[in-house]
């Protein structure tokens, strides 16, 4: 039992370091650092630089455009992205659908999406939620039917994020009316510019349009639309909700750019003479999340380890999914309190910058992370039932 | 020992939740805020004729010299309304100080805050004191026929809007004293003040002072030179006190709002508030507006008390109340889920109003400190 690297893992840890110090936008770090998402072209530009040095796809295998690391590599391309303030990808296309593509999908699937996720020049979008269905997404009532030789889709879907900038869109829906709730739904892949498909934008509690909601009426798409078999949608949506929350184990190692942030407004902030991080309070205060981050990191290598040698980590992505979500608001609620009345301006109402305003937008925004990907309440009913036998 | 309200007050109450529950429709509330308004001029012109401009301005200054309990009423209808409109700096605050100024202001300001045709904020913070009142760094220098201001406010309560500033400035003492503070009145439109306009998250406009020898005359001195700090003191737990209430009263309304959505929402076909952890969680939000109305109710007993009690209270209910507040206002957002954290929904916006009260004249952590260090020196005088 041992954290080292190999020699060829430290060289690889050198080359990602040297990467990220040149590639990294001066213009991203602010927003990076406060948990904020990118603007879609800045998440786009990040893709496409990414993909021109051949680490489009980190988590894919070779052959289908990817790094083909394994999962030590991974975390060490992660660990090393935080360190320089990089942005995390762009997850819908490259990590949801496009394993469930290479993993379900036909020859002509596979060659038709595969290189433009890679590439940055497709952005993809997951119509999965409907206003009735969130949690509960397996009563989703969303409906395909065959029409000769073409599904028409109907429903309306809900928190489909970047709908208005995405071209194309998987989403889950009811082939088969007759079957048990979770057998009778079925994977589309379409195009958001079939006729039918109109886009709602929804303005998020951060005053940012990151959301949509999407009415399907009646979309003709052809039988190609269709992933795999027909009810087996649910299936490949498992897969895809275990591999969000990977997605999340990566995002984890970018707290220490939350806590970085925090300690930097204390060690700034004079009071009387002394910097905040003088106060033994507030030095207590950010030991005890450097601690609970350190926990979490653990049980992240754990996991990341576990992977490359084929072990199952058990419930271990939930727990991590809950830890990550709530440190991320307690550190970012906290970097806000260190700002104090610097936090205030949410927007200038004239022309002068409001610089400190990411991270009370990025504290904000954290509130969404214990509610999508399968709210925490949801990830402690599987960890009970799951993994607990409860 | 008694918590009733009396019958004015009882009626003030029921009329001030009448005028939310008539002009405190939220799809009108969204519109005003996306137009960019601070505030609705009519509202406020409502306000006035309702008297709430008057409660605090005393008998002789032809106002009602209300009581604390009358303000707490009106903050908490504020609060529960999600309201924007400057009662706490103007309706409460600026009152409490003018009662310091010169005759012909204070007849003036008075009269005119009254009527709602004045906007008054305290500049009541500096970026190198924190939250810290007794941290003044900006000075005033005597110069013929008045003073000169320099420095720098990092907090004014609705001050985007206001016309004239309170501004308190040293003109004696270190920093830190609590002796050598003056109080200011300055107009907002003075040649070397720059106003920084902005608004917060729960769509205040607030503003930041950038104080570059601004000179006032003699007669905008409030109180004693070098003397301000019990009025600024007196003022500001006023306006702590009344910020409270109007926590507790967004408080009750966003936990209302959310037992709705436990009780109507259903998934896996059954209503949310059927499951036994969501059940725990909403009471835990129960207490904790309980916990908070108590705190709020100990605060406003508290300002008609001895001042070393008045302290320890305030900043015990200040600390309480932010973080009950905090708990409830979260959790609202978490149970509500996705829709919870949109803009078109009024969870969210109760939440960041929260957010704001909290950090507004101190935050919880604060606060708390503030306690530990009185309860340190009653330690040492026993």
């Amino acid at each position: 039992m041992n954290l080292d690297l190999t020699p060829e893992q430290s060289a690889f840890r050198d080359e990602v370091r040297a990467f990220f110090a040149e590639n990294v936008p001066e213009s991203f770090k602010s927003r990076v650092r406060a948990g904020m998402r990118l603007e879609p072209h800045e998440f786009t530009q990040w893709q496409k630089l990414l993909h021109a040095r051949g680490w489009g796809a980190p988590s894919w295998p070779k052959e289908y455009g990817g790094t083909g690391w394994d999962p030590t590599q991974l975390y060490i391309f992660e660990t090393e992205a935080s360190r320089a303030d990089a942005p995390v990808q762009f997850h819908q296309g490259l990590e949801l659908i496009g394993p469930i593509i290479f993993t379900f999908g036909s020859p002509e699937q596979k060659a038709k999406y595969l290189p433009a996720i890679v590439s940055g020049d497709d952005w993809w979008c997951q119509g999965y939620s409907e206003p009735n269905s969130g949690s509960d997404l397996a009563s989703l009532s969303t409906r395909a039917v065959r029409d000769g030789n073409e599904y028409v889709i109907n429903g309306q879907k809900a928190w489909t994020s970047y709908a208005h900038v995405a071209n194309r869109m998987f989403l889950l829906a009811r082939t088969d009316p007759d079957a048990r709730k979770q057998a009778g739904i079925s994977l589309f892949l379409i195009d958001i510019d079939t006729p039918g498909v109109t886009i709602r934008p929804v303005v998020t509690m951060d005053e940012i349009h990151h959301t949509n909601e999407v009415f399907l009426d009646n979309v003709r798409v052809p039988p190609s639309a269709l992933l795999g078999e027909e009810g087996m949608g649910w299936s490949y949506g498992k897969v895809l909700l275990d591999r969000e929350r990977g997605v999340t184990a990566a995002t984890t190692t970018r707290l220490a750019q939350q806590l970085r942030g925090a300690r930097k407004v204390a060690a700034e902030t004079m009071l009387g003479g002394r910097s905040l991080l003088d106060d033994p309070r507030v030095a207590d205060r950010l030991a005890q999340f450097e601690l609970e981050v350190m926990a979490l990191e653990g049980m992240v290598m754990r996991t990341m380890a576990e992977a490359t040698s084929g072990q199952d980590s058990g419930p271990r992505a939930s727990m991590i999914k809950i830890r990550w979500s709530e440190l991320l608001q307690q550190i970012t609620e906290y970097w806000v309190e260190l700002q104090g009345y610097g936090a205030m301006a949410f927007a200038p109402l004239g022309p002068f910058e409001a610089p400190d305003a990411w991270a009370a937008k990025g504290m904000i925004y954290s509130r969404v992370t214990s509610i999508y990907g399968g709210s925490n309440e949801i990830q402690r009913n599987i960890i009970a039932r799951r993994a607990l036998g409860l | 020992m008694n918590f009733d309200l009396s019958e004015e007050q009882q009626l003030l109450k029921d009329s001030a939740w009448r005028y939310g529950a008539d002009h405190g429709e939220f799809t009108a509330w969204r519109a005003r805020v996306s137009r960019g308004d601070a505030f609705d001029a009519a509202s406020w012109k409502r306000m006035a004729d309702l008297g709430w401009l008057m409660l605090n301005v005393p008998e002789d200054d032809g106002g009602l010299g209300s009581g604390p309990v009358e303000t707490m009423v009106v903050a908490e209808a504020i609060g529960r309304y999600l309201m924007l409109e400057p009662f706490v700096s103007t309706g409460v605050i600026a009152p409490a100080l003018l009662t310091g100024a010169t005759e012909a202001l204070r007849a003036e300001l008075m009269a005119g805050l009254a009527e709602g045709k004045v906007v008054i904020a305290l500049a009541d913070a500096e970026p190198g004191g924190r939250f810290d009142l007794n941290h003044v760094a900006a000075r005033a220098e005597a110069v013929d026929g008045g003073f000169r201001l320099t420095g720098e406010k990092s907090h004014a309560l609705d001050g985007a809007a206001a016309d004239w500033f309170i501004i308190p400035a040293r003109t004696a003492g270190a920093d830190d004293s609590q002796d050598g503070v003056s109080l200011f009145l300055v107009p907002a439109e003075t040649s070397g003040l720059t106003v920084r306009r902005s608004r917060a998250m729960d769509n205040r406009h607030n503003a930041s002072l950038k104080l570059e020898g601004v000179v006032v005359p003699a007669a905008n001195l409030i109180g004693g030179l070098g003397d301000g700090f019990p009025l600024l003191r007196d003022a500001l737990d006023r306006g702590v006190v009344a910020r409270l209430a109007e926590a507790v009263g967004a408080m009750d309304a966003v936990r209302e709002m959310t037992m709705e959505y436990l009780k109507t929402r259903k998934q896996f076909g059954q209503t949310l508030g059927s499951f036994q952890a969501l059940q725990h969680r909403a009471v835990d939000m129960a207490i904790a507006c309980e916990e908070a109305r108590s705190m709020m109710y100990l605060a406003t007993i508290a300002l008609s008390g001895s001042a070393a009690e008045r302290r320890r209270v305030i900043s015990a209910a200040k600390a309480r109340v932010g973080q009950t507040s905090l708990y409830v206002g979260r959790q609202s957002v978490q149970l509500h889920g996705g829709v919870g954290f949109t803009e078109e929904l009024a969870v969210a916006h109760y939440l960041k109003r929260l957010i704001m009260i909290d950090m507004a004249f101190g935050n919880a952590d604060h606060h708390r400190a503030e306690l530990a260090a009185s309860l340190r020196v009653s330690a040492a005088a026993a």
